[in-house]
């Protein structure tokens, strides 16, 4: 852990990862609307998309040079800082005090892998974006925040310190709001976009605090520093800036982050937002809320790993809090009708999948399945988003139906993604779902119970992705008589399909228990087995096995439970047994009700309270009255201002007479 | 050369009196009548000579800010540009004048707002001879006020600056307009009546209206300030610190900042929470912390607590807000209660954060209210359901919005950021203020974006629901010169703001600061367990 940086050859280009995308985005932003109006309409908009999606895999050719160069190095050594503004070693950005930020890269195992998979996928979904976006009057637009997007998310993976980290963060926030009330003529998805920002500040505040108490106890936001006194090279020594690190302070900072994560992350209670977000164009649901930004908070609590290893409480905290959020979603999942927002609340499950893993201190699994995640995840949302072109902006599985006839290649690729994410041996789902529960098995005391309550999950997975395909390409067609002929998509869509179901399906044999090389390539930055012990409770063979039996049960059962009835939601005896627990699913548990009830009316009629009763009536009451009463004083005072002389002679004899009669006394007294 | 190197302050000070006389003198308008009024405003301005002559005053007052920047040494503490002459001298009242790092940049704040004011206020066609005598004449006063080093100078200017503004809101403001220049005008003046008290003591007592002396410990003044009792002096502060914080404006004394705004016109709310508002800041750092630093101490609490309350209180009056004035005027409460956090953390970071934060605010809430000054200009309404849509209709004006609004929200890599950061991470480790303060001010973080997104939301997304609406034209060429330059530095504060906080970090409290900041970051980690042995580097 506690290696010292290394200077990589290929440090003064590794600004450019995240600057390319900064300059696409800047370019389009004020020439892109320009551009389409001065080529025409079709060339200007193929010229803006080649663009913005040549700046992005651009910057992944890059990250996979850095890549190679890292894997150069020995393990322990692939660590090193780079200059994010070019042509310059250190730009400062803050320097007072104690706070010292420059712009600077951490380019380690993690960051690398991060860069990879957000230009990566990013890429491609830009490609297909291209096409999916091509008749929007915004084009533009829509890829410059695109690009912004991209810019904002390396910042967060490569930043070198806490607080650069956070410029990420937040940025991708913006971007996601941004994207979500992309359409922002319908109120609705302002609303939504609102909604986005609001839960991550949540969030956001307490990733701001563990940040502020971080410089604190540490004395630095680095991550490392070339003396080693970095947040990270102190905390894996056990070490703060003075002394000892005491299990107190390293949880009360973890905890605060995770506060954070939960917000990105979308974890309950912060989970709301996430499907509301599905208001964005399905490239956004598909790159932000699915694959890259979601997962933020797991990257968070990875990079800081070290520290979370030294607060064991926090860690059941975290393990607790994402296998209730996988159930808890899982179970909503199963009960909506809007294609889009099954994928939502699948991923916030698959999310709370990999805070499982974490808590269990396996961080490495927790990274492998946010890496398999994105390929699925993005596979699934991709191909929902061509069903949906396909049939001109259906998103209601119910008036779906059957159109595996039309939509060839997008339903074999849908098919592999259904069975890398349902967990079919073998698939990219399989080996990081299964290593999660291996390491969840392994938790002091509650294992066990662990690993059931995640297989189960595992199983309901299968289940409601199942349901997804049977509404939407097995059963019956349902389309509306009104509805266009449903369409295959274009090539520029269909090509990212194929990729990622490719991905899909050989992504996860990087990290098999068998010479596992994902995990050997994260090591650097993972805790120690000294600092955090980890294991499996159940050995390989039988929860590989288990695994896969739950999967193939999981589809089978849904395939039965769909082909035989396929309007209906459920088998109708198992409605009538559940139905007030459906209903409740259904009504998303009443946690966004709950929310809004407590938070938007509530805190609405606070602030209106306040604002009428104590602001305007209290408050600024008391001035007025202040002003009231001196006008009524002077008004009394005024009687004395008659203008007679006479008046003005007896009170001053009057006055003198007093004055004496003051003297007298006192004289008297004395 | 010389002699403008000499006397650059006194230029500043007084070279905007020279151009305000001129367009007092500029030949009347012309054609007045003929311009277009309503909701092209897009439309030339009436076109008076008053105009071309204040934005060329203005300009070089800006110029002349810029030339005493580059006279200025960043790191060297201590005033510079120093000019004094005796100015009464029975009562050995000088004309003193100097700047350090704080003052500067307010100095350039100063200038850079009122000339955008100034171009913006080219279309006032009520008076616009003396709305732009009443701007340079405010101008003028603020220059003096951040100048000054003389007890008696600074108060007089402190009061001078009340009169522009006074007959700004009075005459070229809204519906009730009267009313809120009285309350703006009493609210302050009786604060500031009693700091005069609190002045001529501080004479009898110690024999000296100057800072520089009562600020040396070594001199006879500062000797004198030094023995005094420490009762008495609590009153002396108690008087200043009313003065200022009716002028920040801290929580409760903050009513007459929505009406002010209200009623004001837009370059007198661009003024009012660019500027002066920051006066009270000004008037804490420059003054109080160097006078009555044990006095300042023991009131730390009571000023905390009226920051924090005053961050969560002004921010959630702010939401339900119907007017986009008033609502930026309450945020204009909750983020000088930030500000006022960093100075009663009294440590170098809180300092620093709370002297950029100041600035900053200046550009992000002075751009704020041009924008609504621009709708407003258009739709003659500022009551926010009476838009909607207008993000569609006004591209750009909505996206210089979106980015005031999130630079308001202190989003990172924007200048609002900054300084709010600074100031939490210097509330987190003082001793006076600590952790509990710095979580309670942190959710200010999540009632910012509420209430400006939700804003920009009912005003600016969604369908055109008023025909009205749908008729108004995106921004004319006036308003991108005056758009742009802030957008600059928004950017510019918040990526690249090292050159500022060097500038800062030689003010005198700053720097006196810096040496306990060791000391309070000890107190945390000592709570948390352990002795501090090394600072960061």
């Amino acid at each position: 852990m506690n290696a010292p940086l290394q200077d990589l050859a290929i440090a003064p280009i590794v600004w450019a990862i995240p600057g390319l995308p900064l300059i696409g985005f800047v370019l389009i932003m004020f020439w892109g609307g320009g551009l389409v109006r001065t080529l025409g309409d079709a060339r200007g908009r193929r010229v803006v998309g080649t663009l913005a999606t040549a700046v992005v895999l651009l910057s992944f050719v890059i990250s996979v040079f850095v890549l190679l160069e890292l894997l150069r190095l020995e393990p322990e050594q692939r660590r090193a800082v780079a200059s994010l503004v070019p042509l310059m070693d250190r730009m400062p950005w803050i320097e007072v005090g104690p706070v010292s930020v420059q712009f600077l890269a951490l380019v380690d195992p993690l960051s690398v892998l991060m860069c990879l998979i957000v230009t990566g996928v990013g890429g491609l979904i830009h490609l297909y974006a291209t096409g999916y976006m091509s008749h929007d009057r915004d084009y533009p637009r829509f890829f410059a925040y695109f690009n912004l997007f991209i810019f904002a998310m390396l910042v967060l993976c490569l930043g070198e310190s806490l607080l650069l980290m956070f410029v990420g963060w937040e940025g991708v926030g913006l971007c996601s709001y941004l994207l979500i009330s992309f359409w922002f003529d319908d109120e609705e998805n302002a609303k939504a976009g609102n909604k986005a920002f609001i839960v991550n500040r949540v969030g956001d505040v307490g990733f701001m605090l563990g940040i502020l108490a971080s410089l604190a106890v540490f004395g630095t936001l680095s991550f490392h520093t070339a003396d080693g006194r970095g947040i990270l090279d102190l905390a894996a020594r056990g070490e703060t800036l003075s002394g000892p690190l005491t299990v107190a302070t390293a949880s009360l900072i973890s905890a605060l982050l995770f506060l954070g994560a939960c917000g990105k992350s979308a974890q309950f209670p912060l989970h709301i937002w996430l499907p509301d977000a599905m208001a964005g164009p399905t490239p956004v649901s598909a790159l932000i809320h699915a694959a890259t930004m979601v997962t933020a908070g797991v990257v968070m609590v990875t990079r800081m790993s070290v520290l979370f290893a030294q607060a064991p409480v926090v860690l059941l905290v975290v393990a607790a809090v994402g296998l209730f959020t996988a159930l808890f979603a899982a179970t909503i999942a199963l009960t909506q009708t809007d294609i889009k927002k099954v994928l939502a609340y699948s991923t916030v499950s698959q999310l709370g999948f990999m805070f499982l893993g974490c808590g269990a201190g396996a961080f490495g699994a927790a990274m492998f399945h946010v890496t398999t995640h994105a390929f699925f995840k993005a596979l699934l949302f991709l191909g929902a988003g061509s069903v949906i072109h396909g049939l001109s902006g259906e998103q209601d599985m119910r008036r779906m139906g059957g159109l595996g006839r039309y939509m060839k290649v997008t339903y074999w690729t849908m098919l592999i993604g259904w069975a890398a994410i349902s967990g079919f041996p073998g698939l990219a789902g399989y080996w990081s779902k299964d290593a999660i529960l291996a390491f969840a098995s392994g938790i002091p005391s509650i294992g066990m119970f662990m690993y059931a309550v995640g297989a189960f999950t595992a199983f309901v997975t299968g289940f409601y992705m199942t349901r997804l395909m049977a509404k939407t390409f097995w059963s019956a067609p349902r389309l509306p008589e009104d509805a266009h002929h449903p369409h295959e998509s274009p090539p520029s869509m269909l090509l990212p399909l194929i990729i990622l179901a490719a991905l899909s399906v050989v992504g996860g044999l990087i990290g098999t228990p068998w010479g596992n090389a994902f995990e050997r390539f994260l090591e650097p930055v993972l805790p120690g087995a000294d600092m955090l012990h980890v294991h499996e409770a159940i050995p390989h063979g039988v929860g590989l096995a288990l695994g896969a039996l739950i999967a193939i049960a999981a589809m089978a059962a849904g395939a039965a439970a769909y082909r035989r009835a396929p309007s209906a939601e459920l088998l109708p005896a198992t409605v009538k047994a559940t139905q007030p627990i459906y209903r409740a699913a259904a009504n998303l548990w009443y946690a966004d009700a709950a929310a809004n009830a407590v938070f938007v009316q509530g805190g609405g009629r606070f602030a209106g309270f306040v604002a009428r009763w104590i602001d305007k009536g209290f408050v600024d009451g008391l001035v007025n009255a202040v002003g009231v009463v001196t006008a009524f004083l002077a008004e009394i005072a005024r009687g004395g201002q008659s203008g007679y002389v006479r008046f003005y002679a007896k009170t001053m004899i009057a006055g003198a007479l007093i004055v004496l009669a003051y003297a007298l006394i006192q004289a008297g007294m004395r | 050369m010389s002699l403008l190197e000499n006397n650059i302050l006194s230029l500043l000070i007084f070279f905007p009196l020279l151009g305000g006389l001129i367009v007092m003198f500029a030949p009347a308008s012309s054609a007045r009548g003929e311009a277009q009024k309503g909701v092209d405003a897009g439309a030339k301005a009436p076109s008076s000579s008053a105009a071309p002559i204040a934005i060329a005053a203005a300009a070089v007052e800006l110029l002349l800010a810029l030339y005493a920047w580059t006279l200025f040494t960043p790191g060297r503490p201590g005033f510079q540009l120093r000019f004094f002459a005796d100015w009464i001298p029975d009562f050995r009242i000088r004309y003193d004048v100097g700047v350090d790092g704080m003052s500067l940049l307010l100095i350039l704040l100063t200038a850079f707002l009122t000339l955008l004011c100034v171009i913006y206020s080219t279309r006032v066609d009520r008076r616009p001879r003396e709305y732009m005598v009443f701007l340079l004449v405010l101008e003028a006063a603020m220059m003096g006020v951040f100048c000054a080093l003389d007890l008696v100078l600074f108060y007089v200017f402190w009061e001078l600056v009340l009169i522009p503004m006074y007959f700004l809101i009075g005459i070229w403001g809204h519906e009730r307009r009267v009313y809120a220049a009285v309350k703006f005008f009493i609210f302050t003046f009786v604060g500031s009546v009693l700091m005069l008290v609190g002045i001529v003591y501080l004479f009898v007592q110690t024999g000296s209206f100057s800072l520089t002396e009562l600020m040396t410990p070594t001199a006879p003044a500062g000797q004198a300030l030094a023995a005094l009792d420490a009762r008495a002096l609590m009153w002396v502060y108690a008087a200043f610190a009313l003065a200022f914080m009716v002028k920040v404006p801290l929580f409760p004394f903050h009513t007459w900042l929505p009406d002010a705004h209200v009623e004001a016109p837009t370059a007198g709310s661009v003024i009012l929470a660019g500027v002066l508002l920051k006066m009270g800041v000004y008037g804490f750092i420059r003054f109080c912390m160097p006078l009555f630093p044990q006095q300042m101490a023991q009131s730390a609490p009571l000023f905390l607590a009226l920051c924090v309350v005053g961050i969560l209180y002004g921010a959630i009056v702010a939401t339900v807000q119907p007017d986009m004035k008033k609502l930026v005027a309450y945020s204009s409460v909750s983020h000088l209660g930030i500000v006022m956090l960093g100075v009663f953390s009294f440590n170098e970071l809180g300092l620093s954060g709370a002297i950029i934060q100041s600035v900053n605010h200046g550009v992000s809430t002075g751009m704020l209210f041009f924008l609504v000054g621009m709708l407003y200009d258009r739709r003659h309404t500022r009551e926010i359901a009476a838009f909607g849509g207008v993000r569609r209709v006004m591209p750009l004006l909505s996206a210089f919005f979106l980015l005031a609004a999130f630079s308001s929200a202190a989003l990172p890599l924007t200048n609002g950021f900054i300084g709010e950061y600074l100031v939490l991470q210097g509330a987190f480790l003082s001793k006076t203020s600590g952790p509990v303060y710095a979580a309670l001010s942190a959710l200010g973080m999540v009632l910012s974006a509420t209430y400006m997104l939700w804003l920009f939301q009912r005003a600016f997304c969604g369908p055109v629901k008023h025909s009205e609406v749908g008729l108004l034209p995106d921004l004319a060429l006036r308003e991108k010169l005056v758009l742009v330059p802030l957008a600059v530095l928004v950017l510019w504060f918040g990526c690249y703001p090292a050159p500022w906080l060097r500038m800062i970090g030689a003010v005198k409290p700053v720097a006196s600061a810096r040496s306990s900041v060791r000391q309070a970051a000890d107190g945390v980690v000592q709570a948390a367990g352990g002795p501090v042995q090394e600072a960061a580097p």
